[in-house]
């Protein structure tokens, strides 16, 4: 498909939509604001400050974050059990009454709302809570690790793709829609069920099934092509920009061009995927421990918790509601935040009045629709 | 026009092929993934499993047992290894529960999207915006697997409106069917009524700023009629061609979660057993039809693009 | 010759916006008027509030964040109190708009035809086949040929020039009394702007409509103008015929216009004098006359703002906003034998 040169993309390809290489920061070359003298990063930044409902999402998420990785002090200071450690027969003393932590029936205990068994145990006897944290952690430990993993690679693929154009570019764009059109979550129940099973071993590299590393480096290569293609279009227009000439006659070595023209104005574009991605991947990972190609038990997530809560659901629900809800508000706090980050970036984004007294209001769609 | 559908077919034929490559490089690298040790079961002797493998060519170099799946595929008679059942046989019958499931939930979440979005552009920095934009992250925050299971507990456990999973072929009860689908309908468009209901936001919000958009309302056209024809219209049409590669990868098994969840053995569910059995043979099939499915329908959509917007030219 | 018949009648017109950086006065106590079949320019840099000007009188910058005072009367009727639905109507059909910019002005997903058709049956009651009929008038008035093809093209299609055409005769579609022309040669070559020039001049003749042509380029001003008024920082600082301001100018910034124009008429060696220093923030304006800052003039009572106002008796419809007595400005408003502004002395600290 080609479009009119003088017309701008208006097709959108794919489930990522950017507006073609004119970030807020590309639109000046060097990313100095003309004329107030203030960096286009702390205009953002103040006017993310004055949103106050991304950043209490935002806290939340930190907050979310930081328990989770308290999870050891809470298990060994006020629940005094580990996150796989059975209690199948023990017993718990609740308001003065000793109860059963599972039932002659097979039936978990609900909250107790004290130190042990805070919010209940699961089928096996497990304290949900303590569960909960440290299935927090190695869910947000996949979310940012493979976030980092996509955000290397795709900025390395895109700026490569961009800059270089012709043959590195359509192997790698060919390369990119491979990856895009392989139905996403069987492409990870693939690799996962596969790795999972055996793990890996590449070279010098080994990682054994249930390493949290494989659903990480499984989730990191699937959200390439969401960022690639669109750092790949941002390229393609900076190339041609006056500022990456004068580097080129000034005799910058492409690496160099790449690293300290380019890269600073895309900045502001990986910035706004980084939250993006992070959510999507910590939903993708929920998506496959369900299917049993995540995290491998015992370790917990929120993805396996719910999936084993699920199957108890008549009759304790809080087993899925308890990582259902921590897992949502997560996700939802990271993705207020970043879209008030992307609100922040891009000027455009909001209801705007400019000299004519026209109301501009524009910005960035950048989505991505898989489901998790 | 023909070279645009020459070019498509050869690169549709290459992403088949790379793709139907890459599916079973993966399955061959799987280090417990001996087919032959599985189908022989576990009390079977190693002469049994070198007996399958033999009458299976297993033995064979992997570009010959790769050939000999595609010709099977290819001729329509590929048989599965647990189950040995022909796998074109069992996606035919999957088919319409995913085909069910695509179609409706994809003009559910097609019509609520836009709705939503335009709405929330016409309202723009207005509660009602704000409202809506929460809604949608909260909608694109929510795994489907979560939503389906609470979704079927209250309302077909608690509450029993609805029917607790399953498909009913529309042929059989037009009923039942509609009965049966619209929870898994419901739950799969939230996510997708999240991301286009924000995507048309941005896409009418962008549109509206334009000159032309201007000289619609100087020309003295209704609000009404600026809205439709002239925003509404031109934003649409990226939002089609995102919608055709969605409704695609729903059609091509890409909505395995809500398949299980629902348990409405389409496409996806079943590939998703098979990968579970490691069973290659499904996940081939599956994979190379979702990839059809996308390559096809992104060919119809730029066909339908250029039509749209007569800037475009179709050079494939 | 017979009294001019009065079209367009604006009075105090006040314009401001809420933006996200504060309200912004965009127009400050403007008052004009356009008769029938005159042309009136509107001159002035980008940020003067000429642009805002013309499109608050089509109400096509109407917003929750926007304020209008002051009148607007076309021919008895108040536009600017006008509700939208009556705005609606008088759009398009009575006012006409011409943008600066054919090349996004017009749909690019529709065919130029529909898109005349579809302002002409707005306004009147006719059949497809009838609008498509004036369509094809309208394009082979304003120069297009092949009209009747080209009614089935896109606007890529057209060349820049074409598409102004275009867009004029969409405008001129239901025989508006008053058009609006926002810098509608700007966006195009030399050649292509005089032909469109002449084509607005010849327009008007015919169809006797007043014109209210916003512009930055004197030349063009110069070219088809009856009357001019000069904006700067969201007020008329001059007003008046086409040879008052060109040959008797009172305000400083009109002399400094006038002094950075090329004059093919005089040998004038060397680099055009450009007016130092910034236009105004319209934020956060100087208190005063608004070009205050830049006027090397400038006295004590400068800080007052100055009536726009008739200063020689005998040119009744000349007036501006200096404070400057007549004498003074003609003894100033000369720079090495032309009309210019003086380099502003800095001030010794």
């Amino acid at each position: 498909m080609a479009i009119d040169p003088a017309t701008p993309d208006t097709t959108g390809s794919g489930a990522i939509r950017t507006a073609s290489g004119d970030s807020p920061v590309a639109a000046e070359p060097g990313g100095g604001a003309p004329s107030a003298g203030i960096g286009p990063y702390r205009l953002a930044l103040r006017r993310l400050r004055r949103n106050k409902v991304a950043l209490a999402f935002g806290a939340l998420f930190v907050l979310i974050v930081v328990l989770c990785f308290c999870a050891p002090l809470y298990a060994d200071h006020v629940a005094h059990t580990g996150p796989n450690d059975n209690h199948v027969t023990d017993t718990v003393t609740v308001g003065g009454e000793e109860k059963d932590v599972v039932s002659v029936s097979g039936l978990p205990i609900g909250p107790t709302w004290q130190g042990r068994f805070l919010l209940g145990a699961d089928q096996n006897g497990r304290d949900l809570a303590v569960r909960l944290l440290y299935g927090g952690r190695n869910s947000l430990e996949v979310g940012f690790v493979a976030t980092f993993i996509t955000m290397i690679l795709a900025t390395i693929v895109g700026l490569a793709a961009g800059f270089y154009r012709g043959v590195v570019d359509g192997v790698l764009a060919r390369i990119l829609d491979l990856i895009w059109a392989y139905p996403v979550v069987l492409l990870g129940i693939a690799l996962g069920t596969s790795l999972a099973l055996g793990g890996i071993s590449i070279g010098p590299i080994e990682l054994s099934g249930n390493s949290l590393l494989v659903p990480a480096v499984i989730i990191g290569v699937v959200y390439i092509p969401y960022v690639a293609k669109p750092i790949r279009g941002q390229v393609l227009g900076l190339r041609e920009k006056e500022f990456v000439d004068a580097a080129r006659v000034q005799g910058a070595s492409s690496l160099r061009i790449m690293t300290r023209e380019i890269l600073p104005n895309i900045a502001s574009t990986l910035v706004v995927f980084l939250p993006l991605i992070v959510a999507n991947a910590i939903l993708l990972e929920a998506a496959l421990s369900y299917l049993g190609a995540g995290i491998q038990p015992p370790n917990p997530s929120w993805g396996t918790m719910i999936s084993d809560g699920i199957r108890l659901i008549p009759s304790a629900i809080h087993l899925t509601f308890v990582p259902g809800a921590m897992l949502v508000l997560a996700v939802l706090g990271i993705n207020v935040f970043g879209d008030g980050v992307r609100d922040a970036l891009d000027p455009r984004a909001r209801v705007k009045i400019d000299a004519k007294g026209q109301e501009k209001f524009r910005e960035d769609p950048m989505e991505i629709a898989v489901e998790h | 026009m023909v070279r645009f559908v020459v070019r498509r077919l050869i690169s549709m034929v290459l992403v088949l092929f790379a793709i139907s490559v890459l599916t079973f490089l993966i399955f061959q690298a799987i280090p417990n993934g001996d087919p032959a040790v599985r189908m022989a079961g576990r009390l079977a002797t190693p002469e049994q499993v070198e007996l399958i493998r033999e009458s299976w060519g297993f033995n064979d170099p992997l570009w010959q047992q790769y050939l000999t799946t595609m010709e099977k595929i290819l001729s329509g008679d590929v048989i599965s290894y647990t189950q040995q059942l022909n796998v074109m046989d069992q996606i035919k019958q999957a088919l319409p529960a995913t085909l069910s499931l695509a179609i409706g939930a994809g003009i559910i979440w097609l019509f609520f999207g836009v709705v939503f979005g335009l709405f929330s552009a016409i309202k723009a920095g207005r509660f009602t915006d704000r409202a809506l934009t929460v809604l949608a992250l909260v909608g694109v925050s929510t795994p489907v697997f979560l939503l389906g299971a609470v979704a079927l507990y209250f309302l077909a456990f608690k509450l029993t409106i609805f029917p607790n999973g399953g498909y009913v072929p529309l042929t059989e009860d037009p009923i039942d069917w509609l009965y049966h689908m619209i929870l898994p309908w419901a739950v799969l468009s939230v996510l997708f009524i999240g991301v286009y209901s924000r995507i048309l936001r941005s896409n009418v919000l962008d549109t509206m700023s334009e000159d032309y958009v201007r000289t619609a309302r100087a020309k003295g056209l209704s609000e009404k009629r600026v809205m439709v024809r002239h925003v509404l219209r031109n934003s649409m049409i990226p939002i089609i061609s995102l919608w055709s590669l969605d409704f695609a990868a729903v059609l091509g098994g890409g909505a395995i979660l809500t398949e299980s969840v629902f348990n409405l053995h389409g496409v996806g569910q079943y590939a998703a057993d098979a990968i579970q059995q490691l069973d290659v043979p499904p996940v081939l099939v599956v994979v190379m039809l979702g990839a059809s499915a996308v390559v096809v329908l992104s060919a119809l959509t730029d066909v339908l693009f250029a039509f749209l917007d007569p800037r475009i030219r179709l050079t494939g | 010759m017979t009294e001019p018949e009065r079209l367009l009648d604006v009075e105090n017109l006040r314009v401001s916006f809420r933006t996200e950086e504060g309200l912004v006065q965009a127009v400050d106590d403007v008052s004009f008027h356009v008769d029938r079949g005159e042309v009136l320019a509107i001159v002035g840099e980008s940020g003067s509030g000429k642009t805002v000007t013309g499109m608050s009188l089509m109400g096509l910058n109407r917003s929750a964040n926007s304020r209008y005072e002051g009148r607007a009367t076309l021919r008895g009727r108040d536009l600017l109190a006008a509700s939208d639905a009556d705005l609606r109507k008088i759009r398009g059909s009575e006012i006409a708009m011409i943008f600066q910019d054919p090349m996004t002005a017009l749909n690019p997903v529709q065919r130029i035809g529909h898109q005349i058709v579809e302002q002409i049956r707005a306004h009147e009651d006719l059949t497809k086949a009838q609008a498509l009929d004036r369509a094809v008038e309208l394009m082979e008035r304003v120069g297009v040929p092949r009209a009747k093809e080209r009614l089935r093209s896109y606007p890529h299609e057209f060349s820049g020039g074409m598409r102004q055409r275009v867009m004029i005769a969409m405008a001129l579609s239901c025989s508006p009394e008053l058009l609006i022309a926002d810098e509608p040669t700007t966006a195009l070559d030399v050649t292509i702007q005089a032909q469109i020039l002449i084509e607005l001049d010849q327009l008007r003749r015919e169809t006797n409509a007043g014109v209210i042509l916003v512009t930055h380029d004197l030349g063009v001003v110069a070219d088809i103008a009856d009357r001019v008024a000069v904006m700067y920082g969201g007020r008329i600082v001059e007003q008046g015929t086409l040879d008052e301001l060109f040959y008797d100018p009172q305000h400083p910034y009109t002399w400094g216009l006038l002094g950075s124009i090329t004059r093919i008429d005089r040998d004038k060696p060397g680099r055009l004098p450009a007016i130092a220093g910034l236009p105004p923030s319209l934020l956060d304006p100087p208190r005063g006359c608004h070009f205050r800052p830049r006027c090397p003039h400038e006295f004590e009572q400068c800080v007052e703002v100055p009536k726009l106002e008739v200063r020689d008796p005998s040119k009744p419809g000349h007036c501006d906003r200096c404070w400057l007595s007549i004498e003074e400005k003609r003894r100033l408003r000369t720079v090495d034998g032309d009309f210019g502004l003086a380099a502003k002395k800095q001030a010794v600290a």
